[in-house]
């Protein structure tokens, strides 16, 4: 079976312990970690992780059964990259005499949309944002040129295209039914 | 120790140690509320627990000290989550300010434990006692049941605060028991209604949630066959007409041949476990399968079915006997006769009825279970006197079987019918083992002497680990290769412990042996010395069909 690119999004409890839970369920099944990123979400008290690999469906969905089943996690979901909207963002810091020496910092910034997060005479760190290939793109393009000190990419972020906010609509159900 | 009380805690397996000495401290005074049994290892006192909740129903409750206490204890708590047992382990931790500077005896318990358990949670406050106690039993006991691991940081056994218990009934990221969903009820029974052989699997789901009443309305009202998973073995009484036997490996002929000719197969709270789904490419493919289990992550796992049924078994199927017709599956059924006469041609007559030769385990098996008239717990170590006892055993009530199933753990028999007769006293608790098992645990006659715990241990001994000898013989060419055994004088072993024992050669002395075991409610060791190159059959070999069955002829 063709390995796909998934999107795991969990919503946990912010309790010691859940990378570690999650990440088991991964490596029991052999499973490679491509990307992860975790941060607080937007309801307080609740984080979101949100990780990728690549995979078959069949495994995708098993793990994230054993995912949801952990007791302080709330809900776990996968999707595809249709039905997402996702992000990176990387960091790349070149060497400023070179840069100036090759002389095509405008174009950087119209083609690649880069900002300019510091300069000063020893080097310039620019922040892109996008896909995996974008970032890689600039990448490889700043290491033939002018050579990249320092190299940076996040884990993906990511928003489903989903109407139903899956997780709202969840504690929403619970606190009704905990609160008959 | 108050948190314990207030969650109905009467019984505590147990050994104490440096990191969890205030708790034992504080037991000190409770001994009235708790009945603490003092095991001689904490491996022991996890399978002690085991056999107590599994005959009782109630969580099993350790309470160990930290570093090697919590690393013996792995075995017995890994066991309890592949087997879905409630059990609440409490092991000693060194001060919260000596957390992760390699203190004595400090390991990190909650690290190591949580991948076998429901939950791990480490107490480092007092003010979180009664909140983490109070969920850990909520965890344990709900849903599909299963281990809880609680590390007590030895600074919060000393503090003191107010003590406010509130038991836990809810928590939000939790849902134990699914709702029954109609529509899956509504489908399941279309399936069932149109099915001219039906056949039902019962798992121990049906036991964890006490729906054997249902499940026999169920079977009755629309006429089906069913069999059982060595786990669900006493969900069903041996003399239900519907009671087809034992799946799998070592099941009987007839389940594991109608897997694969039935046309709508019904599994209720099992989990299509490899060793009774041999092949899963050439399991039940003709069949429309029904899979009821109260844990979504298990439908789906290993078998796809055409129609889920989420929900607890004491819910789904009372729900599903309401949707079903009546029926009638007189032909069907009868066509299992065939199957039981050529096991019993072939397997059965041999191995139970022998009229000459060596003893064989399964005889002795069968004979114990009349000679406690059918109405024993069976505890059973691991291997051929596991699956023997399965086979041969008989079961009159539910909650009769304690034996290691997921995890498969050699010693488990005598530390389980320990817990076993504690939680039932008031029944026969009797546990088979093999020579190598019996080895693994045998400090445990210690526990048995010091409490007086009337367990009737049978030591069914081939002088070989029968099992992997099968094994080496079927598939290794016959390479023995270390299985054979030269074994102590165990009656002599039970006397240094002052239990009563005898021990058997021959056939003539087996009924008297029984009977003398069998008269009172002391504790007893029987050894019987079966024949050494003794085989279990029915074999369905790993990995291949169900319907692939060797009859050992």
């Amino acid at each position: 079976m063709e390995n796909t690119l998934y999107t795991i999004t969990v919503f946990s409890e912010n309790t010691v312990g859940l990378l570690g839970q999650i990440t088991i369920i991964f490596t029991r099944r052999n499973l490679n970690i491509e990307t992860l990123s975790v941060s607080p979400s937007a309801i307080k008290g609740i984080h979101k992780f949100t990780i990728t690999l690549f995979t078959t469906e069949d495994s995708v969905r098993k793990v994230v059964q054993q995912i949801d089943k952990r007791i302080d996690i709330l809900k776990a979901y996968y999707n595809t990259d249709e039905g997402l909207v996702s992000q990176e963002i990387a960091l790349y810091k070149v060497a400023t005499d070179k840069l100036l020496e090759l002389g095509t910092i405008e174009k950087l910034i119209r083609h690649h949309h880069v900002h300019i997060l510091e300069m000063n005479e020893n080097f310039v760190v620019f922040e892109k944002t996008g896909h995996y290939d974008e970032t890689q793109q600039l990448f490889v393009e700043l290491s033939q040129s002018v050579g990249v000190l320092q190299f940076i990419r996040s884990g993906r972020v990511a928003i489903t295209r989903s109407k139903v906010e899956r997780l709202s609509d969840m504690l929403e159900n619970i606190q009704h039914k905990f609160g008959e | 120790m108050r948190s314990l009380v207030h969650e109905g805690v009467d019984t505590i397996f147990g050994y104490p140690g440096g990191a969890i000495m205030p708790v034992f401290d504080a037991l000190f005074d409770y001994d009235k509320h708790l009945n603490h049994i003092l095991t001689r290892h904490e491996q022991g006192a996890t399978h002690a627990a085991q056999g107590y909740a599994r005959v009782s129903g109630k969580v099993g409750v350790c309470l160990v000290t930290s570093g090697p206490a919590a690393t013996n204890a792995i075995t017995g708590i890994s066991d309890a989550m592949l087997d879905s047992t409630p059990l609440v382990v409490i092991t000693g931790q060194v001060s919260a300010v000596l957390l992760g500077t390699d203190a004595f005896q400090e390991i990190d318990v909650v690290g190591i434990t949580q991948p076998i358990t429901k939950w791990a949670y480490q107490i480092r406050r007092a003010e979180d006692i009664a909140w983490a106690v109070a969920r850990a039993f909520y965890i344990a006991r709900s849903g599909r049941p299963g281990p809880v691991v609680l590390d007590f940081a030895k600074n919060a056994q000393t503090q003191l605060v107010e003590f406010d218990y509130k038991p836990c009934t809810f928590i939000r990221s939790y849902l134990p028991v699914p709702e029954v969903q109609p529509l899956q009820i509504e489908a399941a029974a279309a399936l069932i209604n149109g099915a001219k052989k039906p056949f039902a699997l019962v798992g121990q789901g049906v036991i964890l949630s006490n729906a054997e009443a249902e499940l026999k309305a169920f079977l009755e009202k629309a006429d089906i066959p069913a069999a059982w998973t060595l786990l669900g073995a006493s969900a069903m009484s041996y003399d239900f007409p519907l009671n087809k036997g034992f799946l799998g490996m070592h099941g009987n002929v007839g389940p594991n041949m109608k897997t694969n000719e039935c046309d709508v197969l019904i599994a209720i709270g099992m989990r299509f476990d490899d060793r009774v789904t041999g092949d899963l490419n050439t399991y039940a493919k003709q069949a429309k399968i029904i899979h009821l289990d109260i844990d979504i992550s298990e439908i789906g796992k290993n078998v796809k079915p055409d129609a889920p049924v989420l929900g607890s078994a004491k819910d789904t199927l009372p729900a599903l006997t309401a949707k079903v017709n009546p029926a009638k599956h007189t032909e069907w059924i009868h066509s299992f006769e065939e199957c039981e006469k050529l096991e019993y041609e072939k397997v059965i007559k041999r191995e139970v009825y022998p009229e000459s030769g060596e003893l064989t385990m399964g005889e002795v098996i069968h004979k114990i279970s009349e000679a406690t008239d059918n109405k024993a717990i069976l505890v059973t170590d691991v291997g051929q006197n596991q699956m023997l006892a399965a086979r041969y055993f008989n079961y009159t009530q539910t909650r009769s079987v304690v034996t290691s199933g997921g995890l498969g753990t050699m010693g488990f028999g005598i530390p389980a019918a320990i817990g076993a007769k504690m939680g039932a006293p008031e029944r026969t608790v009797c546990t088979f083992c093999g020579d190598g098992g019996f080895q693994m645990t045998i400090q445990e006659l210690g526990t048995i002497m010091q409490e007086q715990i009337g367990v009737k241990m049978i030591i069914l001994n081939n002088h070989f680990l029968g099992m992997v000898r099968q094994w080496q013989e079927m598939f290794f060419d016959e390479r023995y290769s270390f299985t054979e055994m030269q074994n102590p004088d165990f009656v002599a072993i039970a006397k240094a412990y002052r239990i009563d024992g005898t021990e058997v050669y021959k056939r003539e002395e087996l009924d008297g042996a029984i009977a003398d075991m069998l008269k009172d409610d002391k504790p007893y060791l029987l050894v019987v010395n079966v024949e050494k190159k003794g085989m279990v059959f029915p074999m369905v070999p790993a990995g291949t069909c169900v319907t692939n069955i060797l009859l050992g002829d």
